[in-house]
């Protein structure tokens, strides 16, 4: 919460700075919108590009749905999405979009007596507890997976997010994966129809519910409970091993990933043991036509920058930056994006 | 500003060219010249004005009008029926206004119940009872509440207030009416603290302010030759309130009602956060989560794709705005039948 609301503070400051300096507007000046996952990075990643080449990048954190709007409209150079595009959509629009960094959503509770990452949970029992199936800790799935936790025997607060946001899409998509009755019931999706559950507006409002229900359970970002030390669950993933979330479990899902034929890459349950199954990358949308395609070409540069400079940024913000692997393939797909007369502007 | 310069400007004018003109003659009339300045300025500023409250009315049918525009696809999908459809599926597309219109209605009516007896408490204390010395400082600090964002009564309903709500009151009802129809129902639910009853209470201290703000005024207009007579006649403090106060200011106090009714109908964010945002109408209870026609705007307008999906957003904002226009209608109504009534009692 602290961070997000510095660095709102700190764009507010740079829009009125800018503003202050509309005279110095150049051509090399880009502007983005959509999700607000990534706000932050985006944000610092503009900011030290700023100092290093003087070049300004302009990120609104509007959410996915508006940045998807806002890029099919033009008004700005790239939009951002937490939930990857479709292959058919994108061409249908003419677009491409390629990830940036990659986060992990991860379930908290508030239960007395457990300590962060003590607790285990499947995504099945994660999938009956936000259909209404499971109502307490005590259920005898929960109690077979804990043996040595003491669980009081009240009815469990299910929380979730009340706005439609990309880590509703990758919570729900991997617990559609996983059980087939959520897949049928409630399916996937930004906004979802819930079956059950109080909805918190944004990471902080369910993360508030949490900590005040006792006996919730709910779902943050990884940032959140790194930064506000919540009480996390351990998840078993598709190889059947229980992980901790943290950095390296992230990467491992990305690693299994193939990124060669096509960007749209759910990370959810992935295989492989180390891998965090509900982990997902978010993404930059761009028209493959560049009405200014310098403006275009100035957006690749600055992400072709970020992808070499911004890693340790990512870090020490909890994002996990892209394997140099994937970073490759995503500058290559570069050269589909062409100016009016078809040529490439990529460098 | 401009049209002050152009007036003051107008007027010198027209003053040097009297003098000069009273010079020469004396005994003539004014000139019409002058008159024909005055005039046309007074028209222009007509115009000005004209075109200042047409303009309101524009806006008032562009907005209805892109309303309208904007939620047609789920007109045209669901029509009427929306208004009774309690399924809301972004998944599979599906949508439905009853929970929504519900929780506003709900919450607004809950709000009201609660802030207009003790509005009507505030401001009769301040007009009647109060010394003084307190008049002042009471009377400013409830103004202020009003200057409180609303975001802040959303984190303090949500982390404050909804622990008491439901360790206090919540938890000793359930245990007090278990088993009682009707009732037994009605305080149902999870012990979260957040739902019907909680968005209702911060909305009444939320409007608790415009709505005794608006009474102290009303009541201090009152002539106190009329008063003083009540008084005079033996009356008590109470016989003198509503049988003298109230029938001269009842125009003012529905006035000051509404305002509150029109605030709590439209508060988006502190309901957000204390209302649960949950889409189901199974129970009835006022501890239940809900979800209200501005709460589902604000939740879900961003990621809402193009379709039906923010159509039937859209279509929940133009029932917003025509429930709000029948509650004005209302009022204005049952202003124009007290007025009515006024001479028959009398």
């Amino acid at each position: 919460m602290k961070k997000v609301s510095i660095h709102s503070l700190l764009s507010v400051s740079a829009l009125t700075l800018g503003l202050l300096a509309a005279h110095s507007v150049s051509a090399q000046d880009i502007t983005g919108a959509g999700a607000s996952f990534p706000a932050p990075i985006y944000s610092k990643w503009a900011a030290d590009y700023n100092k290093v080449t003087g070049h300004k990048v302009n990120y609104q954190s509007v959410g996915s749905g508006a940045g998807i709007k806002q890029i099919d409209a033009k008004t700005v150079d790239f939009g951002a999405s937490d939930m990857p595009l479709k292959d058919e959509e994108l061409a249908q629009k003419n677009q491409m979009q390629f990830p940036t960094v990659i986060g992990g959503v991860v379930p908290v509770v508030n239960i007395a007596g457990v300590a962060p990452g003590q607790l285990k949970l499947t995504g099945e029992i994660i999938a009956d507890i936000y259909l209404g199936k499971i109502t307490k800790w005590t259920d005898p799935a929960v109690k077979a997976l804990n043996p040595s936790i003491k669980f009081p025997d009240d009815a469990i607060s299910v929380v979730r997010r009340s706005d439609g946001s990309g880590t509703t899409f990758l919570f729900t998509n991997y617990l559609s994966k996983v059980n087939a009755e959520w897949k049928e019931k409630v399916g996937d999706g930004t906004a979802v129809n819930w079956p059950t559950g109080a909805g918190g507006k944004g990471n902080e409002g369910v993360a508030a519910f949490v900590t005040r229900l006792p006996n919730s359970i709910g779902y943050v970002e990884y940032a959140y409970v790194k930064q506000n030390k919540m009480v996390y669950a351990q998840l078993k993933n598709s190889a059947g091993t229980f992980v901790s979330p943290d950095d390296t479990a992230f990467k491992a899902a990305a690693a299994g990933a193939d990124w060669t034929k096509s960007f749209y890459q759910v990370l959810t349950n992935q295989a492989g043991k180390d891998s965090w199954p509900i982990t997902g990358a978010t993404f930059i949308l761009m028209h493959k036509v560049q009405d200014k395609p310098e403006n275009g070409a100035a957006a690749l540069k600055f992400f072709d920058w970020a992808y070499k400079n911004g890693d340790k940024t990512a870090d020490e913000l909890d994002y996990v930056p892209m394997p140099d692997k994937v970073k490759d393939v995503i500058r290559k797909s570069w050269g589909q994006i062409k100016d009016g007369a078809g040529k490439s502007i990529a460098f | 500003m401009s049209s002050h310069s152009l007036s003051s400007h107008a007027s010198s004018l027209l003053d040097e060219s009297n003098i000069t003109r009273l010079n020469q003659t004396m005994s003539q009339p004014p000139a019409p010249v002058n008159m024909k300045l005055g005039a046309f300025i007074d028209r222009l500023f007509g115009w000005a004005a004209l075109a200042a409250a047409c303009l309101t009315l524009a806006l008032l049918f562009g907005i209805l009008l892109s309303l309208v525009y904007g939620a047609w696809p789920a007109i045209h999908e669901y029509g009427l029926g929306f208004l009774t459809r309690t399924v809301w599926d972004p998944v599979k597309n599906d949508y439905g206004g009853l929970v929504m219109i519900y929780g506003t209605l709900t919450t607004s009516f809950i709000a009201l119940l609660i802030a207009v007896p003790v509005s009507f408490g505030i401001a009769v204390f301040l007009t009647e009872l109060s010394p003084a010395w307190l008049k002042r400082p009471l009377g400013t600090a409830i103004e202020l509440l009003a200057a409180i964002p609303s975001i802040v009564y959303g984190m303090w309903g949500l982390l404050v207030f909804g622990p008491i709500l439901s360790t206090y009151v919540q938890m000793p009802l359930q245990k007090l009416l278990t088993g009682v129809p009707y009732l037994g129902a009605m305080v149902s639910g999870p012990p979260v603290g957040i739902g019907i009853l909680s968005a209702g209470i911060i909305l009444a201290i939320m409007i608790i302010p415009f709505i005794a703000s608006v009474m102290r005024d009303v009541f201090e207009v009152t002539p106190p030759l009329l008063k003083e007579s009540a008084y005079g006649l033996g009356s008590t403090t109470w016989e003198v309130v509503s049988k003298v106060v109230l029938p001269y200011t009842k125009a003012g106090v529905v006035g000051g009602i509404m305002l509150g009714l029109g605030r709590a109908l439209g508060e988006t964010m502190a309901v957000t956060f204390v209302i649960g945002n949950m889409n189901q109408l199974n129970s009835l209870s006022v501890f239940e989560a809900a979800n209200s026609i501005t709460s589902a705007l604000a939740n879900e307008f961003a990621e809402a794709g193009e379709g039906l999906h923010q159509a039937s957003l859209i279509y929940l904002g133009l029932i917003l705005f025509f429930i709000t226009f029948v509650v004005l209608s209302f009022s204005k109504l049952l202003l124009a039948r007290m007025k009515r009534s006024e001479g028959t009692k009398s």
